[in-house]
């Protein structure tokens, strides 16, 4: 009996899975798909999508954290106009945004052009202005903290070797005059490698013809990077330029770790002061209206170059 | 000019000569730094630089486990760092097939949630994510480095993007075959993805073994920090014995290197894909 009785089961249940209907069959087939998204997609709504509603919420709000939550309305953003360290730190971002970038993608470039040609050791080329990138920053930081110091370091015993006056050596991170300048430097250092791969990538994709009919026509090299190359790299470039625009308006780490800030407010930046209000002042909301801040300059950034990519086209 | 017989050009040497120096530029730091790894303070700023030690310090090797518990926080490391790696590879790809392959309501809605975020900074949304996981407990804990960093948008976009390359007729004829959803992610699409997977790996790995902002937001506790935080508080701790500085920087430094050179094609490779397509 309870032989037939399976039996009878699975016929019934082949015979069950030939009379789906359509509608069944699509909804059967979306929670197969639903299965397969819902473990990234749990811990992306949980700890991401979550997070950020939740951060556009707490600009308008004051709360320190662990008393009750109080609606402040548009205080914070006003506070923003008479918070000069925010000045300092909104002025020092677009600088070293200003400077960084257009270095960032000259230095790439040109590694790309350099390492674009058949060169013997090429991979290995290529792998060592990658390293940079992929090293700790902690600890290339401790490094370029010794490298750059101002009495005993090797970067301003080569200069006074060189024929510098002692009074004329930079003091690199420990000046204000020259932090920002350190800060960029290492930012370029780190990484010219990463877009120098991308730029190589983009170069793959120029049209070999163009390089023969310009030679046809005689042009020099300068001429056919010029005309050639440079146009043809444009959607590359724009989506370098974007990623460098993002990546310096997110500029922490490397702050952090080589001038804390300082000399004074001279490498404060908006992320250093997110840090400081969130977590030294306990701030919450502030630091919230901060970060939006941060968030509106990286989207109208992105809007602005979309628009002009598209002029390109 | 004549070289071992052969004509080469002067331009030929002259650009050889930039390379040359332009990757001395760039390794310049960590040469340094595995020099003066091996010396006395007294030696590490001596001017000119003694690349080579006379007498090379092994004992700074040595002595940077005892000063400092090194070990626990190189575990630590690697215990956040694989757990991440996994869940990233498993999550991001099953949830890609889905995205890539499979038709199902509301796809392209969902699949522009997570585009929107990837352009959207950590900062802007680390102190709301701060007090969700110091609500759910996991404060002073591995897991929310885990949390913070293993469901990311950049993974399931960086496989979906390699799974619309793969023909779809190998997905039919697989359904044809009998084969399961399931049973296709595993059996055809994996197999077929090793350098998007190596790419993700790569990124994933780097990226955790060296993340500092989170695990100093996070774990406070000595016992649970990770080689960073722990290189970090070395470095105020002893901030005048450069020598062991530089010993725990290298030994911070060896596995991304490690897992770098292993994979290093796939990762020029992935970065140029992702790039191009982001």
């Amino acid at each position: 009996m309870a032989a037939t009785g399976l039996g009878l089961a699975t016929g019934q249940k082949r015979k069950k899975r030939r009379v789906l209907t359509k509608s069944q069959q699509k909804r059967r087939a979306s929670l197969v798909a639903f299965s397969f998204i819902a473990p990234n997609f749990l811990g992306f709504a949980v700890f991401t999508l979550g997070p950020i509603i939740f951060a556009f919420a707490l600009a308008f709000m004051h709360w320190d954290g662990s008393n009750p939550i109080e609606f402040a309305g548009l205080a914070n953003f006003f506070e923003l106009f008479r918070d000069k360290a925010f000045q300092a730190a909104f002025w020092n971002t677009i600088i070293y945004t200003v400077f960084s970038v257009p270095l960032t993608m000259a230095c790439s470039l040109g590694l790309a052009m350099l390492l674009n040609k058949k060169i013997f050791g090429r991979d290995f080329f290529r792998a060592a202005m990658f390293f940079p990138y992929v090293a700790s920053l902690v600890a290339a930081a401790v490094v370029w903290n010794m490298l750059f110091n101002p009495e005993m370091g090797p970067v301003n015993m080569i200069l006074y070797t060189m024929g510098v006056d002692p009074k004329n050596l930079p003091g690199w991170a420990a000046d204000k005059d020259w932090a920002m300048v350190t800060i960029i430097l290492f930012g370029i250092w780190k990484q010219a490698g990463y877009f120098m791969v991308i730029y190589l990538a983009g170069l793959q994709g120029v049209n070999r013809e163009l390089y023969e009919a310009a030679d046809l026509d005689g042009a020099n090299a300068w001429q056919k990077f010029w005309n050639v190359t440079l146009p043809q790299l444009a959607p590359t470039t724009f989506f370098v330029s974007v990623m460098l625009t993002i990546n310096s308006f997110k500029v922490f780490d490397q702050v952090y770790m080589i001038t804390q800030g300082g000399p004074g407010t001279s490498t404060l930046v908006l992320v250093y002061h997110i840090y400081n209000e969130a977590f030294i002042s306990w701030d919450l909301g502030y630091s919230s209206m901060v970060a939006l801040v941060l968030f509106v300059l990286v989207l109208a950034v992105t809007l602005i170059q979309f628009r002009y990519s598209r002029s390109l086209d | 000019m004549q070289i071992f017989g052969r004509k080469i050009k002067l331009s030929t040497i002259a650009l050889y000569a930039l390379i040359i120096v332009i990757t001395i530029i760039m390794l310049l730091p960590f040469a340094w730094m595995l020099s003066a790894s091996l010396k006395f303070n007294r030696e590490v700023f001596e001017f000119p630089i003694h690349w080579i030690p006379e007498n090379p310090r092994w004992s700074n090797y040595v002595q940077i486990w005892t000063k400092i518990p090194l070990g626990l926080f190189v575990f630590n490391t690697a215990k956040i760092t694989i757990m991440v790696t996994l869940l990233q590879l498993f999550t991001s790809s099953f949830a890609a097939y889905a995205f890539a392959k499979l038709k199902f309501p509301y796809r392209d809605v969902l699949f522009l949630g997570y585009i929107a975020t990837i352009a959207m900074p950590w900062q802007v949304y680390m102190v709301p994510q701060f007090i969700l996981m110091r609500e759910f407990g996991l404060y002073n804990t591995h897991w929310a480095l885990i949390a913070l960093q293993a469901f990311t948008a950049f993974g399931v976009f960086l496989m979906k993007q390699f799974y619309m390359s793969i023909p779809d007729e190998l997905c039919e004829a697989a359904r044809v075959d009998g084969m399961n959803e399931y049973q296709i992610w595993w059996k055809i699409m994996l197999p077929l993805s090793k350098p998007a997977l190596s790419t993700l790996t790569i990124f994933t790995f780097v990226f955790a073994w060296n993340d500092f902002l989170g695990p100093m937001i996070y774990l406070t506790q000595t016992d649970l920090k990770t080689i960073q935080i722990g290189l970090r508080m070395f470095i105020s701790q002893y901030s005048a014995e450069y020598g062991l500085i530089m010993a725990a920087s290298v030994v911070a430094i060896i596995p991304v290197l490690a897992v770098f050179l292993a994979l290093q094609r796939f990762f020029v490779e992935g970065v140029a894909n992702a790039g191009l397509k982001g």
